[in-house]
């Protein structure tokens, strides 16, 4: 498949997003159930929610490129019964609305006790909402790996490995995102996302390789023969009935073909998950900020990376039907 | 996965392609592309039309797929539109509803006014039956010429789809196939039509139907007849057999 | 935008419908035009049209991306006095100017020496108009498409049966049973090909297809028989063998219809040796153009008797001796002694087709013509008075056309499938070759080409028509001493029976001056800078050649053409035409008209758009030019002008003051209660128009058969002018036409005799039976070093040279790459994809290979004339048509050097001057590494031209009838 840039903006952006949010909450989880101290001064998880829609508003700025008539984006909303993709159209939001309001609790402290611990710790408003928001973000994920895992004529997708992967390296960018956001504030958690991020992204280096072997072993389940009903043993297209250009031809195809697809798997290997894994073990080991944020940011361009050849690597079926040839 | 599989349509028009007489003359290509072009479902538009790698957006085309190995080698020519599926995978991910299939006839359509672009469909359809219009930036395909079909100011006889209508081996017949007794129907069930791609369930309401030959078997009394004229001419046809008799071996 | 469900297409404006006649290609089906606002909305076949009964094809429906076609043309154009020919330099100037130039030029060359004036038309359907204008003009150089295109099959068919494939005739698939088609790709009879094909196949019928390559019709073929390329007439004779051999001919109509059972003189030396015995004593009848006075050997009374003598009946075989004690033959004995050599195992080793295989294929076409006989309730009367209660049919059919025709041994190929159609018994019966008016002609039809210098005098109408029928050696176009009156050497012993001239090598000779310089060629749709020429790249150099003074070669070349072909850049002066949306034409009987198997069919065109520009048609150029010169059939007695434009010139020419004969043969008389003659009728085109622009006559049931010997038929042809006699037209199984050049080759012939070098040549080729030999450039070319035949094949979305023009046609072939079996790349190592270099002795080209199993492994194809010259017809200079396609044509010499006596002869067949396509051989080699990957030769890009109409835009997003 032809990968499409804005939607390679659009799934990496927002996976930072959702797994910042899911990071935030799972930090104020750990701080109210008292496995860390309670952040001194408190607006680092609302500087992180902050952070995290505006990941999540720039992914959706980024989609919008990917609509030719985005006037009607509004539309695309309606059908949230039968399509993934109209219900990441609706979710999306909603993640980046919990988002803020999470953020703004957090930030205006509004925080009644709704259930108070042992320990003196309270669920509170925000705990609620970031928890909520969280789940969101968790569901999206799967949402938006559905979009894909629900295309049953591109097999590299159609599979769980699709919305699996996708929140792993989701959590796992986001993961590293909240580190620096609690490096910056000063927040007590920073080494423990650190740690976490290292861990994701070294999990996401053995699923997404999983998913690469078993892409490699894909059995076809269509074939010529199947394509245009003919029982031969040898059928090949001689022509595809045009030989200039197509939709078809374009959009079904990756630039660069097989070749890209396999070298830029290496490069995404290296860059969004050995390299950033070895940069988060000596920021582990120094606590570097410089060293952290270059994680970070190299596990994103890998990412963008990973996702090109994630595209890259789909056959469609319907290629069966385009062949090129004369 | 929520999608409910759509309830079969009570009618359900298509085209049925005999690819036992399409001699791939492109004339289904081009006649579908003069009436949409100018229609409802136009423009089609074409990139570089007189420059480099030209490309357009056509609702049929017309490939060749070769069977076999020389000398047993068929030529296939193979005419594919959009096959208005009875489970069109296409229809329920569109986010819009701008893709949808007609109740009435089963035909799959895409609304250009909800339609976003967003090439979903496409990706759903394991036919390629789908072209991305880049000027008005939705999503096209055929329309089974529901624009004609249904116009009543068109002579009942040509209430038929363009491609139909200009094929001149009549290797498109449109019809109802949910119509036992319809052309089309009767094609299929008489040629033992089929589908394409039958393993992903989409159902295809579009059918072909497959080569069939005529052979002629001769037996060698056919060749010396009592009529023979040689035998006027006083030249008895002569014993074909060349290979050797019993005499040969015979040992008695 | 709208839904579409719910929009009806009179939403978007008021669309008005007008019928006419397509030319997208010279099927000629006739359409019904959308027009909205001014644009072309739909283009559809017209349902009461005769012809395509509503269907399309893919070119027909793509007419309107003609009429918006980059590459118009739309003013007069001067070359620049300052510019080179073929730099596309042109100045516009007024129609006045372009008239007043080329009158004046033409009036001197009329007034001086006529020849010098050549005029050659391409695949156009005007011949009837042109033709007349160079005969009124005097000049013998005059032809059209017909000697490079397919004249092989007319002249091979025609000098055997009175018909031919072509428009002349074709297959009644109607009725028959089992169908071959030999050499066929696309053909002029497009729709109503495949309209009977497809009948045919779901009525059960059987088709053969037999080429090397097995595309288009041949896919759907129940049998494909691969053929090597050039050797049909090996199979063809190998079947009349078997045929022959074990008793499947129709014996009775063989001997009634044919000249198969008539005796011939096998004096060896005699002077008349060859010839039909003659009985002396039968008057020679001046009204007919064969007197019935030969012989045949009454089986039951065993003696020679005066041929179908009412009781007799002739033998087909042995040998006898006259009561004078000539030995004779009968023709069929002659043949069976020629075929003798013809085994089917002896055609294996040539044609590559199992000995089993055409032994199959002859015991299926004899036991069905025998055993699957079609008798129709119809009677009819026969030539010699005898009447038949019913019609008998043997319903196996064939078609042939250029897969046989486009070789140097076509002739007699074709002469044998003629012969293989006759012993069938399937000439114009049901369920095998039906004739089509205004055919059968008498064999050879009547009118002659120029008969010698006096034919050709200063400021006088040709004495003969340019093109002609010879039968003997004195209807040849040559001067005293043998030597050709015509610039392309038609009718000259070198190519005696070249009945449609040879247009391919016209600039050639013109080039050098053999057999002499001309001073202005007048082109006329047609594009021989390019597609229809032969060695494309040397030719385009003749155009541009100077002599010592300075002088082009060719002082001055005028193209009529209606687009921005390569050929518009080597004119001195270009007139641009309508397209065929904007004018009036006929194809008219006195043409190739559309006739039907039923009878004969004529009809017309009627503009719908507006010509664009300062188009103007051709035909009204043609009237105003020979008015202008005061051509005696365009001016009155005075001098005067007699037809305003084309249209009242159709309506009111008769070919003879008085004569009722005009170019439309439907409603004639003054209220048009006539047709075939009858006095001119003012509103003829309204008549036509009215009646979806055809006329159609269909024949009563009792003449539409058998034609050739059909009393009725041949009555009613006569009594409306169609023929001159009413004599039976009997097949000529032996030729006796041949004969008589090959008396004269071997010095017997009392007038005429070829010079002494060509003798041999014409002693050899003019056999009276056919034979088999191999095309003539596989003598000269040796076959090891050049293993592989080269051919190409009309795809049927494109129309020769001219539809890259259209948008959406040419993204259906963008370019072309040749074909080649995968055991040709394991040969040459290269790979499916490779780009390669493809050469014959005569040129080179590069272009890129594709691994196909439908071709013959000894041959390549590609699809014709979809290379393009770069910056031609409006593309732009990185066109994949330039960058990518190639034209095959730079392989194909348009002479072979040494075949006689040293000298260089055309590459055509040596009886017709058919041009010879399809011989070449070559060879491939794999492109070096680094080599790009781009087509060779490459030619300079052409920019446009004043009033091109052009495109700027990268998108067409065509509606038609809205702006933008
Ligand atoms: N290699 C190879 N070469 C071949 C053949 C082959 O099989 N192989 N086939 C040969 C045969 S059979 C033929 S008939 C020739 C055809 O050869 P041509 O007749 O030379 O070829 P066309 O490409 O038809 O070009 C005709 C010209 O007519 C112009 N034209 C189109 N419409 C109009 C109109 O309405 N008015 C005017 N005035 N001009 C118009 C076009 O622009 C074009 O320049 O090619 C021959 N060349
Ligand atoms: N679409 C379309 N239609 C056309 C035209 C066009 O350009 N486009 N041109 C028109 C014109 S001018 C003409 S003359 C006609 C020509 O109509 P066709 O005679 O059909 O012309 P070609 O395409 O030259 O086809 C030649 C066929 O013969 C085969 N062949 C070549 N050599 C041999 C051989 O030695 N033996 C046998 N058995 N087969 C052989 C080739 O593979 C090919 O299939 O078509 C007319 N119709
Ligand atoms: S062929 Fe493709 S576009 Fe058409 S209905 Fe089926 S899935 Fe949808
Ligand atoms: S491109 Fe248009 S029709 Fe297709 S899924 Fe998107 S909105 Fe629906
Ligand atoms: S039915 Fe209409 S839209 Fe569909 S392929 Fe045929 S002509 Fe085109
Ligand atoms: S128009 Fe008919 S014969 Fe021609 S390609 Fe289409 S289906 Fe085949
Ligand atoms: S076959 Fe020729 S005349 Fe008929 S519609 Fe096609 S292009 Fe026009
Ligand atoms: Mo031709």
């Amino acid at each position: 498949m032809r990968p499409a840039f804005s939607v390679l903006f659009l799934t990496t952006l927002i996976g930072i997003g959702q797994g910042l949010l899911v990071a935030l909450s799972v930090g104020q989880w750990i701080e109210t159930i008292g496995w860390a101290p309670v952040d001194p001064n408190g607006n680092f998880i609302a500087y992180g929610a902050v952070v995290a829609v505006v990941f999540l508003g720039l992914g959706l700025f980024a989609s919008f490129f990917h609509l030719a008539n985005p006037q009607r984006a509004w539309r695309a909303a309606t059908r949230w019964r039968t399509s993934w993709l109209s219900r990441e159209v609706l979710l999306l939001p909603v993640v980046m609305g919990l988002g803020l309001v999470y953020a703004l609790i957090q930030y205006f402290n509004v925080q009644p006790a709704l259930v108070t611990f042992a320990n003196g710790e309270s669920v509170t408003l925000g705990l609620v909402v970031g928890t909520v928001a969280a789940l969101a973000a968790l569901l999206l994920f799967v949402v938006t790996g559905m979009i894909y895992a629900c295309v049953k004529f591109i097999r590299e997708w159609a599979s769980a490995w699709t919305v699996i992967n996708f929140m792993i390296m989701g959590l796992a960018s986001g993961s590293a995102v909240a580190a620096i956001c609690a490096n910056l504030e000063g927040g007590v958690l920073a080494r423990f996302y650190l740690f976490a991020a290292l861990v994701l992204t070294v999990v996401a280096l053995a699923t997404r390789s999983y998913q690469i072997w078993l892409n490699s072993r894909l059995a076809l389940k269509s074939t010529l023969k199947t394509a245009i009903g003919q029982h031969h043993q040898q059928i090949r297209q001689i022509s595809q009935g045009f030989m200039g250009s197509s939709f078809n031809n374009k959009e079904f195809s990756a630039p660069g073909g097989r070749d890209a697809v396999r070298g830029t798997t290496v490069a995404f290997l290296f860059f969004a998950f050995l390299l950033p894994a070895a940069l988060m073990i000596v920021a582990l080991g120094h606590g570097g900020l410089v060293v952290l944020a270059s994680a970070a940011a190299i596990q994103y361009l890998g990412l963008l990376v990973e996702r090109w050849a994630f595209f890259a690597q789909g056959q469609h079926v319907q290629n069966l039907y385009y062949q090129g040839k004369a | 996965m929520f999608g409910k599989k759509q309830t079969p349509a009570k009618k359900q028009l298509a085209l049925v392609i005999d690819l036992n007489v399409c001699v791939g003359c492109h004339a289904c290509v081009t006649s579908c592309k003069e009436w949409n072009t100018s229609g409802s479902a136009g423009p089609l538009p074409d990139e570089n039309p007189y420059g480099a790698d030209p490309k357009g957006v056509f609702f049929n085309r017309v490939q060749t797929f070769e069977c076999g190995t020389y000398p047993n080698t068929e030529t296939v020519h193979f005419p594919k539109s959009c096959l208005h599926c009875e489970d069109p995978p296409c229809v329920p991910v569109c986010p819009t509803g701008a893709s949808y299939k007609r109740e009435e006839d089963g035909i799959v359509l895409v609304d250009y006014d909800k339609c976003i672009g967003c090439k979903y469909c496409s990706w759903s359809c394991p036919y390629g039956a789908r072209e991305f219009d880049e000027v008005q930036g939705v999503m096209k395909k055929c329309t089974l010429c529901v624009d004609r079909i249904y116009d009543t100011s068109l002579d009942p006889k040509l209430r038929k789809p363009a491609c139909v209508l200009a094929c001149p081996t009549s290797a498109r017949i449109f019809g109802d196939i949910k119509d036992p007794q319809s052309e089309a129907s009767i094609a299929i069930a008489e040629n033992s039509g089929f589908q394409l791609m039958p393993e992903w369930g989409t159902n295809p309401a579009n059918h072909y139907l497959p080569r069939r030959k005529t052979r002629i078997t001769l037996h060698e009394d056919e060749l010396v007849r009592a009529d023979n004229p040689l035998k006027v001419e006083g030249e008895p046809p002569k014993v074909p057999l060349t290979s050797p008799t019993i005499d040969d071996a015979s040992n008695w | 935008m709208t839904e579409q469900a719910t929009t009806s297409d009179g939403q978007f404006g008021r669309t008005e419908v007008k019928t006419t006649t397509c030319y997208m290609c010279a099927c000629r089906c006739g359409i019904r035009v959308h027009v909205r606002n001014g644009e072309i909305r739909y283009i559809e076949g017209n349902p009461d049209h005769p012809l395509n009964k509503g269907v399309i094809c893919a070119k027909g429906a793509a007419g309107i991306m003609k009429q918006y076609s980059p590459a118009r043309l739309t003013r007069p154009l001067r070359r620049k006095a300052n510019a080179e020919r073929g730099e596309n330099a042109f100045e516009p100037i007024s129609w006045d100017e372009a008239l007043d130039m080329l009158g004046e030029r033409l009036a001197h060359i009329r007034a001086t020496d006529p020849r010098k004036f050549a005029i050659f038309t391409g695949r156009d359907q005007m011949q009837a108009l042109t033709g007349l204008f160079a005969k009124q003009y005097g000049t013998p150089n005059y032809a059209a498409h017909g000697g490079f295109c397919s004249v092989n099959m007319a002249a091979g068919m025609i000098y055997t049966i009175g018909g031919s494939f072509w428009e002349f005739g074709g297959p009644d698939l109607d009725r028959a049973k089992l169908f071959v088609m030999i050499g066929t790709a696309e053909d002029h009879h497009s729709n109503p090909m495949k309209i009977a094909l497809s009948k045919f196949k779901r009525g059960g019928g059987r088709f053969i297809a037999i080429n090397p390559v097995r595309t288009g019709y041949a896919a759907i073929a129940d049998e494909w028989v691969p053929i090597r390329p050039g050797t049909d007439g090996a199979l063809i004779l190998a079947l009349i063998h078997e045929i022959i051999e074990r008793g499947l001919f129709d014996r009775e109509f063989l001997v009634r219809y044919s000249n198969a059972a008539e005796l011939v003189n096998m004096d060896k030396d005699s002077d008349e040796y060859g010839l039909f015995v003659r009985d002396p004593d039968v008057p020679v009848r001046p009204d007919t153009f064969e007197t019935p006075d030969r012989l045949w050997w009454d089986l039951k009374k065993d003696r020679p008797v005066v041929s179908r003598t009412p009781g007799s009946v002739g033998r087909l075989m042995g040998e006898y001796a006259l009561p004078g004690g000539m030995p004779v033959k009968p023709a069929f004995q002659l043949l069976k002694d020629r075929v003798r050599q013809y085994t089917p195992d002896w055609a294996e080793g040539i044609t590559g087709i199992p000995a089993a295989t055409i032994r199959r294929l002859a015991h299926e076409m004899g036991v069905t013509a025998r055993d699957q006989k079609i008798e129709l309730p119809i009677a009819w009367t026969d030539a010699w008075g005898e009447e038949h209660e019913t019609l008998t049919g043997n319903p196996v059919a064939f078609h042939a056309m250029r897969g046989l025709a486009a070789h140097s041994n076509g002739f007699h190929t074709i002469r044998a499938l003629g012969i293989l159609m006759s012993i069938l018994g399937t000439i114009d019966r049901p369920g095998g070759f039906r004739h089509k008016a205004p055919f059968p002609r008498p064999i050879p039809p009547c009118h002659k080409p120029p008969k010698g210098p006096h034919a050709i005098r200063p400021d006088s109408p040709l004495e003969g028509s340019p093109l002609g029928w010879p039968a003997e050696p004195e209807d040849l176009a040559v001067d005293e001493n043998g030597e050709p009156l015509r610039i392309d050497k038609g009718f000259s012993w070198e190519y005696p029976l070249s009945v449609h001239g040879l247009m391919h090598n016209v600039i050639t000779n013109a080039w050098r001056g053999d057999p002499y310089p001309i001073d202005t060629l007048l082109l006329f749709m047609s594009n021989m800078a390019w597609n229809s020429t032969m060695n494309t790249v040397e030719v385009r150099k003749m155009l541009t050649d100077r002599n010592e003074d300075g002088e082009y070669k060719i002082p001055f070349i005028v193209v009529a053409d209606a687009f921005e072909s390569e050929t518009v850049a080597f004119a001195d002066l270009v007139l641009p035409d309508t397209t065929y949306l904007e004018r009036h034409d006929v194809m008219s009987i006195l043409d190739r008209p559309i006739s039907e198997f039923d009878g004969p069919v004529d009809s017309v065109r009627v503009p719908v758009m507006p010509p664009k520009g300062e188009c103007r048609p051709f035909q009204d150029v043609v009237i105003e030019l020979a008015t202008r010169l005061k051509l005696p059939a365009f001016v009155t007695k005075e001098g005067e002008r007699k037809y305003r434009d084309y249209p009242d010139f159709i309506v009111n020419f008769e070919t003879e003051p008085g004569s009722g004969i005009g170019f439309l043969a439907g409603w004639r008389g003054a209220s048009g209660e006539k047709f075939m003659v009858g006095e001119p009728n003012p509103s003829q085109w309204e008549m036509y128009a009215r009646n979806n622009n055809h006329f159609h006559y269909e024949l009563p049931r009792s003449y539409q058969y058998m034609r050739n010997w059909n009393k009725g038929y041949l009555t009613w042809a006569q009594s409306h002018r169609m023929v001159r006699y009413t004599d039976p037209i009997n097949i000529h199984i032996y030729s006796e036409v041949l004969q008589k050049f090959r008396l004269a080759a071997e010095g017997k012939w009392k007038g005429r005799q070829p010079p002494a070098h060509m003798a041999e040549r014409v002693r050899t080729f003019f056999d009276p039976l056919p034979f088999y030999y191999a095309p003539l450039e596989w003598h000269a070319v040796d076959p090891i070093a050049y293993p592989l035949s080269a051919i190409t094949q009309r795809p049927m979305a494109m129309y020769h040279s001219w539809d890259s023009q259209n948008a959406w046609l040419r993204q259906i072939h963008t370019h072309n790459v040749l074909f080649v079996h995968p055991s040709v790349g394991a040969a040459n190592n290269f790979g499916d994809g490779a780009w390669i270099w493809v050469e014959s002795p005569w040129g080179k080209v590069r272009c890129q290979a594709r691994f196909s199993e439908s071709v013959e492994p000894g041959t390549v194809w590609t699809w014709n004339a979809i290379g393009k010259a770069k910056g031609a017809w409006g593309l732009d200079g990185d066109a994949n048509e330039s960058k990518r396609g190639f034209l095959l044509n730079h392989l194909i010499t348009e002479e072979l050097p040494g075949l006689l006596s040293g000298r260089r002869v055309s590459n055509s067949d040596p009886v017709t001057g058919q041009a010879a396509w399809f011989d070449v051989r070559v060879r491939i080699t794999p492109c070096a590494e680094g080599e790009p990957e781009e087509s060779w030769p490459q030619f300079a890009g052409l920019p446009e031209v004043p009033g091109q109409t052009g495109f700027r835009g990268r998108i067409r997003a065509f509606f038609a009838g809205r702006k933008g």
